[in-house]
């Protein structure tokens, strides 16, 4: 931590500029900056801080506080520096007397209608009101009350006459932050970081001069009932107490801070976590991230209290069976009995009776660690990990058209494109912050087309609105994309220099006569697809003709019998349009889990090492075996599902499995307890008994990632840091918990820091081999390859060829799902995510975050609930072919008639319950998006949901410890 | 795993490479077979072809004498 210097993100007043060299002078010294530079920035840069208060470089500047007032030679009048550009030759004069004395004059206004209570205000020593009082010289109020009166002023609650009409109590409704009206300045920072940073329009100024208020939403609004998400921008862009974290309120200010990456969702965003001691008082985005540029949302930004949450288990513990309670025990107890159990089953039922799964939510190094020890110490290749269930189609996809497994672009690259399709994902909820930049590229006039079942926000909020929706009905990507592609060839609106060139021409010409067929027009696709064929059409002359085109997509392309040829589609259409290789463009998926990228590298695969290199090939497995000495199992292992399916047959007996919940996150609730129950030793590692642990016989604790060093991989490829700021709550950080069980089945493994295992990866992995910690010391981070070639890492990927050489064409055939409804289930269940919550729930739940989201809902159609005499708020009955559960309904038009929609983020819905076992054709992801369902009216929690709860209460019991 | 499941998982890989203008469909499906299916499965797989292998599509059957 020491060795980690924090670089300069200093506040240079309006945002960066990019253009030709422009040269003034400051005070006498020359400054040279890019053209639309402001003074204030071009001063800054010079070193010279011209004092402000509504100027701040996270938004446009507003020239309305008058304290950045300059003089500049052969101009009249003193302009705010924040507001006027640079010009060539330009004299600044930032401190003569005239702009002194204006300066002061300004404060003195601003102070006069302030509470002097500055020594007990949560703000003392972290306000800019106070800094700039003291940067102008104040030293003096001189407007006073009339005789008998007061002074008019909007922070005493009470004055000589009475109530104070002015004032306003503290609004706390946010579980979060604070909106204290008596400390504003109305500087309109956060009305302004809302909508330009955040893209909500929550905010806004209501009332005129004196009466100038802050006001979340409508007048009988609060900040909690307002459209507020909660993302922080607005309370970092305070510069006073008036948005304040509560947790500054409680603690005070923090003395240090160290920047880390916030363990959510695979935006992967750069936080400076700000300390004092080992006490984490807030998580500040960082403005030199470069996956969130200094945005934040609601999860990374104030969700990190599951860190000390009463329902951590901070001891391991073991069990013989199930049924019996929980006991605690030292380390070497949980990990001898483990490793005992575990090479018992081996000398038993051979040696691929058991594996491990891999956590995307923990470090690249602690991921490497626990795939080396199935393969190096258990000795076979049963390794998967949470990526099975969501992107592995994307690994299959785009490693067969352009021959890597991975997003093409960086973030940035959304400020070039000209036209976006978003296809199965809900960026709004799913990935905050991405979503936020690509709001802004959008109202600057970027087109976006929407293909979702659902009408999600993209499809229409403020001053944003797609282009085009396509609401499919679930199941028909393939339709949809391969009809997109047919309108793109028919009409000849193709990229023939880009696929000429870039692509093998053989295979175009098979694919262009097999989209040019007209059944798969957008006129015969309507009938599966539900898509009105005229508004598909345009949506493709729009993509193929409106300049750079990106796709981004998520889990709703890859969750589904064919969500690997969607994602070949999907390739496809880029290839098509010329769409690779540049910025603005692109194949970008949106990764689930902070570090779903980062465990596939990895080598979390059963069928590929570190590097998705397949395990048949002697020359990589050569690499590994030389470097860790045994030899390697030439043969894929099981897969997630395959491990449960080969539990209940009776061969697959012990399992580890590191952060993640598959009781809860995998489909097909009973058949993962059937799995589950059948093995006879399962370690979970994770920081609470989850659903999972249900099931296990040993737990180990685990670490959260503030308390340990590492590295996670975002959905652009970039590694990012993650640094410690507090000792392991447990005792050990999970890399050292997955050392520690190798060893005491006898590997000898040594590593006294995750920089050695990086060392390790890097060694071993081409696309890493340029990684050091060092290196991302230096950079803040990289994106891989990262490597002789590309030293400073490859924010844009296949620039002058595909890694494959050249791009396949891959014919796409639309194929129905054989979940079909009928009669019985005659609708269709697709799910997702919010905003506040997070995959199963299990740190979001543990968070103030559920006082948005406390209990999953179903989302139904007015028709559909009519039909069923369901209204808003009623319990329904939701039952497919595998099973029931019962929740409240949330009756809405942003599902079609005949789709309903929910989240699986609590255990006592257990969403999972209902979706079935089918899966990706490719790589067995599992179809979660689509499930024949049928709804009706319910009492409340199914049977199923008491026995599940009885059996969760009787096997998280725990004996006190024996003493 | 049950003969259902792996019928049907079976069938889908087929259904893919039936569609792709390949020479050789079979070799394509038993490739894929051999690079993700774990030894348990094909064997499963294998046995089930020697049984009679009903409901299984003809590509597979063709294809499980190649993994």
């Amino acid at each position: 931590m020491k060795d980690f210097i924090i670089p300069d993100d200093r506040d240079m007043g309006t945002p960066a500029r990019e253009g030709a060299p422009v040269t003034l002078t400051i005070d006498g010294f020359d400054v040279t900056v890019p053209e639309g530079t402001s003074v204030m920035r071009a001063a800054a840069e010079a070193g010279i801080s011209v004092p402000r208060l509504c100027a701040t470089d996270s938004v446009e500047a507003f020239g309305s506080c008058r304290l950045c007032v300059v003089e500049i030679e052969g101009r009249r009048g003193t302009p705010s520096s924040c507001t006027t550009p640079v010009a060539p030759g330009m004299v600044v004069n930032t401190g003569s007397s005239k702009v002194r004395k204006i300066r002061r004059g300004v404060m003195e206004l601003y102070i006069s209608d302030h509470p002097l209570d500055c020594l007990t205000c949560s703000a003392n020593g972290d306000c800019e009101l106070q800094d700039m009082a003291g940067a102008v010289g104040l030293r003096d109020v001189r407007y006073a009350a009339p005789e008998g009166g007061a002074l008019d002023n909007h922070f005493e609650a009470r004055n000589t006459s009475g109530d104070n009409h002015r004032y306003l109590p503290k609004d706390e409704s946010n579980p979060y932050f604070t909106y204290d009206p008596s400390k504003c300045i109305v500087c309109s920072r956060c009305v302004r970081a809302c909508e330009e940073v955040q893209g909500t329009f929550a905010l806004t100024i209501e009332g005129r001069g004196f009466d100038s208020r802050v006001s979340a939403g409508n007048p009988f609004d609060d900040f909690l009932s307002s459209d507020c998400v909660s993302c922080g921008a607005c309370v970092q862009a305070c510069p006073t107490a008036t948005l304040q974290e509560k947790s500054v309120v409680e603690l005070g200010t923090p003395e240090h801070s160290v920047v880390t990456t916030c363990a959510y969702c695979g935006v992967g965003c750069s936080f400076k976590a700000e300390m004092q001691g080992d006490t984490l008082v807030r998580m500040v985005p960082w403005k030199n991230g470069k996956a969130n540029r200094g945005h934040s949302c609601v999860k990374g930004r104030f969700a990190y209290g599951y860190a000390h949450h009463q329902d951590r288990i901070l001891n391991p513990m073991i069990r013989d069976n199930i049924t019996d309670p929980w006991r605690e025990v030292s380390w070497d107890e949980a990990l001898s009995f483990a490793a005992t159990r575990l090479r018992g089953l081996q000398e038993k039922h051979g040696a691929k009776s058991i594996g491990v799964i891999t956590s995307s939510r923990c470090t690249n190094e602690e991921t490497y660690l626990v795939q080396k020890l199935t393969r190096a110490v258990f000795g076979n290749n049963n390794t998967d990990t949470c990526a099975r269930v969501c992107h592995s189609p994307t690994g299959y996809g785009l490693g067969q058209t352009f021959g890597t497994s991975a997003g093409t672009q960086d973030f940035d690259s959304v400020e070039h494109t000209d036209v976006v399709i978003v296809i199965g994902a809900n960026p709004t909820d799913g990935h905050p912050v991405f979503a936020s930049r690509l709001k802004k590229r959008l109202r600057a006039g970027a087109k976006l087309i929407v293909i979702d079942p659902r009408r999600i926000d993209l499809v229409k909020s403020a001053h944003v609105e797609a282009a085009h929706h396509l609401p499919l009905r679930p199941g028909t990507n393939v339709a949809v994309v391969t009809a997109l592609a047919h309108v793109i060839v028919t009409e000849k609106l193709y990229d023939e220099d880009f696929i000429r060139t870039r692509c093998d021409w053989e295979e175009f010409q098979a694919y262009a006569e097999f989209v040019s067929n007209p059944r798969h027009s957008p006129e015969m696709a309507e009938e599966l697809t539900r898509v009105p064929a005229a508004e598909l059409r345009e949506a493709a002359r729009l993509f193929a003709t409106g300049g750079n085109g990106a796709i981004y997509y998520g889990l709703g392309v890859t969750e589904h019998s064919q969500g690997s040829t969607t994602v070949m589609g999907i390739a496809n259409l880029a290839m098509l349009t010329g769409n690779v290789g540049r910025p603005g463009v692109g194949v970008n998926p949106l990764r689930g889990q902070n570090n779903v990228q980062g465990s596939c590298d990895m080598g979390s695969f059963p069928h590929e090492l570190p590097g998705y290199r397949h395990v048949k090939l002697p020359e990589v497995r050569k690499i590994f075996e030389d470097a860790w000495g045994v030899s390697i199992d030439p043969e894929p292992g099981l897969r997630i599902p395959n491990m449960l399916d080969a539990a209940v047959d009776g061969t697959f007996k012990g399992l580890y499995c590191q952060g993640e919940d598959i009781l809860q996150s995998d489909p097909d609730t009973k058949h993962v307890a059937a799995g589950l129950a059948a093995m006879e030793c399962v370690i979970v590692h994770d920081l609470f008994l989850n659903e999972t642990a249900n099931y296990a016989h040993v737990f180990l604790p685990g670490s959260t990632f503030l308390e340990k060093d590492g590295t996670f991989t975002n959905a652009e490829r970039r590694i990012n840091r993650v640094r410690r700021v507090m000792a392991p709550r447990n005792g050990y950080a999970d890399w050292e918990v997955t050392q520690l069980l190798a060893n005491a089945m006898g590997a000898n493994w040594t590593y006294t820091h995750p920089s050695q295992i990086m060392d390790e990866i890097a060694a071993t992995t081409p696309s890493f081999a340029g990684v050091t910690y060092d290196l991302l010391d230096e950079k803040g981070s990289v994106q891989w390859p990262c490597n002789e070639d590309h030293p400073d890492g490859t924010p844009l990927m296949h620039v002058d060829g595909f890694m494959r050489g050249k791009g396949r064409f891959i014919v796409t055939e639309y194929v129905a799902t054989d979940e079909k409804t009928g009669p019985r289930f005659p609708l269709l269940l697709t799910t997702g995510r919010v905003l506040s919550q997070y995959n199963v729930g299990a740190q979001t739940r543990r968070t103030a975050n559920s006082v948005w989201h406390g209990e999953d809902v179903l989302e139904i159609h007015p028709h559909d609930a009519e039909n069923r005499g369901l209204n808003e708020g009623d319990w329904v009955k939701l039952a497919s072919r595998s099973g029931e559960t019962s929740l409240r309904a949330h009756v809405t038009e942003r599902v079609a008639p005949g789709v309903v929609y929910t989240t699986f983020h609590h255990p006592d819905t257990q969403a999972n319950v209902v979706t079935t076992d089918f899966s990706d054709w490719a790589t067995n992801c599992p179809e979660y998006k689509v499930t024949a369902v049928q709804v009706s009216a319910s009492n409340g929690p199914s049977e199923w949901q008491e026995d599940y709860a009885a059996q969760a209460e009787q096997a998280r019991r725990i004996l006190p410890a024996a003493e | 795993m049950s003969p259902e499941k792996m019928v049907h998982m079976a069938n889908q890989i087929a259904t893919f490479f039936k569609s792709q203008p390949d020479e050789d469909q079979a070799e394509r499906v038993a490739g894929h077979l051999r690079d993700f299916w774990e030894p348990r499965m094909r064997d499963q797989l294998k046995a089930y072809v020697a049984a009679g292998g009903e409901g299984l599509d003809d590509l597979v059957i063709e294809a499980s004498e190649r993994v």
